[in-house]
């Protein structure tokens, strides 16, 4: 243990720059975020993931944000284990369903004010598995949706920028 | 003697390639249900096809496969689960898609309908959907038991399912799983697709399987239409696969290590796991490898700068991992909580025919490449490393293990990479056929089984991800262990829920 502590000291740090806000995304959001959240929240925001039926690729990529390469917790954003501590709800997948009551639960747990960004080209309007007997469609066809990320699965990076322009936004 | 000989069959369909399949009745069926119940041979897949029901099985040595398919009569089949209960979940799912019925099944509950579809049996016959029971779960009676509800929603960033425990104190009793959640309809989508559109569908059975899941397609769309696969395409696809086996062994040895608050085993990994998908996309074009492997081949060649990426990568990974092994190795806290922890009885695995790390840990030597194999598996040298502990930390050093092995299969890979075509036409044969392709995922073998019509599109193509012999052995592990270990045990397994429930 203590060689690898040590490397972890004599290497320079792995992370790396932040990029960009996504620009399509900061359109996105002029339109939906208010003044007054911008000020409660400071700059910074408490993360409930739901896969609501996703293939489980984009949990790969939003797991990905966690390691030393993006470090998603230096942008004052992280991943909360309850919807009541949290600001932001990240979606993905096709909404199944299956998966639909325990969404909206989710959802409705959220303190006031909550924004939605659905993650991913299913997210969007249930790409591939649009259609299906047992797919509801896209996340906007059961919450209202702030920010859209798109990609299949969408990188690391773009799921940062998208996130990064909501910072922009609400604090 | 080949598998089908042992049992009594006829009509021998002429199109079912590399394996045979062939129509039972009563007496045939019968007999396989015998071979199972006995463990002669183990259960690969029990699958809808209305009016038929198909059931793959495996020789014992691993070496041998054949389909055994059964007319329903009045939308009925005799129960595979009465006698052997691996069969209980696939049977279930048969009904809730199809409206087959499993005549003296001993579980007759829904398993993927939570009664939340506006249809019934979406396969089948299509009726409208009817307002459904509560669920019973399973009884667990004493003094002192208490329940405990987690799911379909989970704390982290995992898919979404339904634990119930029954409790006393800190120690479980019982864990009855509900799953379903994730059901998106594939083999609903997939049928009447184009091999094209077909293939995107199965390489998002379960995102983390990509590459496993487009392969083993890939082999069954090939087997059914003879196709034969250029030399370099055929070694791309295995570069692919054991980049991602290494990507996801990489993921699991830290998460598994974070559910025992070993963080920084997890960082570690972490890192290990996002040079191998970097090199992925540098020399393919995407972190998870999605859409690379089609029928015929792999859509593109690896990038000109390829295999110095992974060159990079692998000397990385040779000059970290090791140390990262010793850590593991010599942490006492660490060990503490994964050995003993979550033990699969190696009579279980075998019974369930349980792939991956889950069956490797507990005693069964079964891998995919190795055997009924595959190319370009047979050119190449590598070990199935095998325990006999069945815990947690077993599946763990299975993991370890087979990060060695995938690190020199791809030195292999390399250095044996052929040059030429990378894909080739893949034409329909303008009359049905059918094909079978089983590879190995990293958590265990996938099997893609297809039918294509005259015109080349698919008719019925049945995908049957690891998880499903894996997840009921999680229930029989995690009895008497603590609710704390739960969930130590379920990263340990890693099942899949997408790849499930479909």
């Amino acid at each position: 243990m203590r060689d690898t502590l040590f490397e972890g000291f004599t290497h320079g740090p792995l992370t790396e720059l932040p990029p960009a806000p996504d620009e399509a995304g900061l359109a996105e959001l002029a339109r939906s975020v208010n003044r007054a959240a911008r000020a409660r929240l400071g700059r910074s925001l408490s993360i409930r993931h739901v896969d609501a039926g996703s293939c489980n690729g984009c949990e790969l990529e939003l797991h990905a944000l966690s390691n030393a390469f993006y470090d998603l917790e230096r942008f004052g954003l992280r991943f909360v284990a309850s919807p009541r501590h949290a600001d932001v709800l990240t979606v993905s997948g096709p909404v199944t369903k299956n998966m639909r009551v325990a969404l909206l639960r989710t959802y409705s747990a959220m303190p006031d004010p909550k924004w939605v960004v659905a993650i991913g080209t299913c997210a969007a309007d249930g790409g591939l598995f649009a259609g299906s007997y047992a797919v509801e469609g896209g996340v906007k066809d059961v919450l209202p949706v702030d920010l859209h990320i798109q990609g299949c699965p969408p990188s690391p990076t773009a799921i940062l920028k998208g996130l990064i322009a909501l910072l922009e936004h609400v604090t | 003697m080949a598998l089908l000989d042992t049992i009594k069959h006829h009509n021998k369909a002429k199109q079912h390639r590399p394996w045979p399949r062939a129509i039972a009745n009563d007496d045939g069926w019968q007999q396989a249900i015998d071979h199972l119940s006995a463990g002669r041979c183990t259960l690969l897949g029990l699958w809808g096809d209305a009016p038929l029901v198909h059931m793959a099985l495996m020789a014992e040595d691993f070496g041998d496969i054949a389909v055994l398919s059964y007319v329903c009569k009045d939308h009925k089949y005799p129960s595979v689960a009465v006698r052997h209960p691996p069969a209980i979940r696939l049977e279930r799912a048969i009904y809730d898609l199809f409206g087959l019925e499993a005549v003296k099944s001993p579980d007759n509950r829904s398993w993927l309908d939570l009664g939340f579809w506006n249809i019934r049996h979406p396969l089948g016959k299509r009726s409208p959907a009817r307002k459904v029971k509560a669920y019973e779960f399973l009884p667990a009676e004493g003094e002192g038991l208490h329940q405990i509800a987690v799911g379909p929603v989970h704390a982290g960033i995992i898919e979404p399912g339904h634990f119930h425990f029954t409790a006393n104190g800190e120690h479980v009793v019982r864990l009855e799983q509900r799953l379903g959640f994730v059901h998106k309809g594939i083999e609903s989508l997939i049928t009447g697709a184009t091999l094209k559109d077909a293939a995107k569908l199965a390489a998002r059975t379960s995102g983390d399987s990509t590459v496993a899941y487009a392969f083993a397609f890939a082999q069954a769309a090939e087997a059914a239409l003879q196709v034969k696969v250029p030399a370099r395409a055929v070694y791309l696809r295995a570069l692919m696969a054991e980049i991602e086996r290494l990507a996801n062994h990489f993921g699991d040895i830290g998460a598994i290590c974070n559910d025992a608050s070993f963080a920084l085993m997890h960082a570690q990994t972490g890192i290990l796991r996002e040079r191998t998908l970097r090199a992925a996309e540098a020399c393919f074009g995407h972190r998870l490898m999605m859409d690379v492997i089609v029928p015929g081949g792999v859509v593109r060649d690896m990038t000109p700068d390829g295999a110095a990426h992974v060159q990079t990568l692998l000397t990385e990974i040779r000059r970290v991992f090791p140390r990262l092994v010793n850590l593991y190795d010599n942490t006492a806290s660490l060990q503490d909580r994964t050995v003993t922890t979550g033990i699969v009885r190696p009579d279980y695995a075998r019974q369930f025919g349980a792939g991956g790390y889950v069956g490797r840990a507990s005693g069964r030597a079964f891998d995919a490449r190795r055997s009924p194999g595959y190319a370009p598996y047979g050119d190449l040298t590598f070990e199935v490393p095998v325990l006999d502990a069945g815990d947690v930390n077993a599946r763990v050093w299975i993991r370890i293990r087979e990060v060695e092995q995938s690190l020199a299969l791809i030195d292999q890979i390399l250095s044996r990479l052929p040059d030429g075509k990378f894909r080739v036409v893949t034409e329909a044969k303008r009359k049905p056929c059918e094909g079978l392709g089983l590879t190995e995922a990293f958590r265990g073998d996938v099997l893609v089984w297809l039918r294509l019509d005259e015109g080349g599109r698919i008719e019925r193509c049945h995908l049957r991800d690891a998880s499903w012999f894996q997840w009921p052995l999680l229930e029989t592990a995690v009895e008497n262990n603590i609710v704390a270990d739960f969930p130590l045990c379920n990263k340990s397994f890693n099942c899949s829920y997408s790849g499930h429930d479909l």
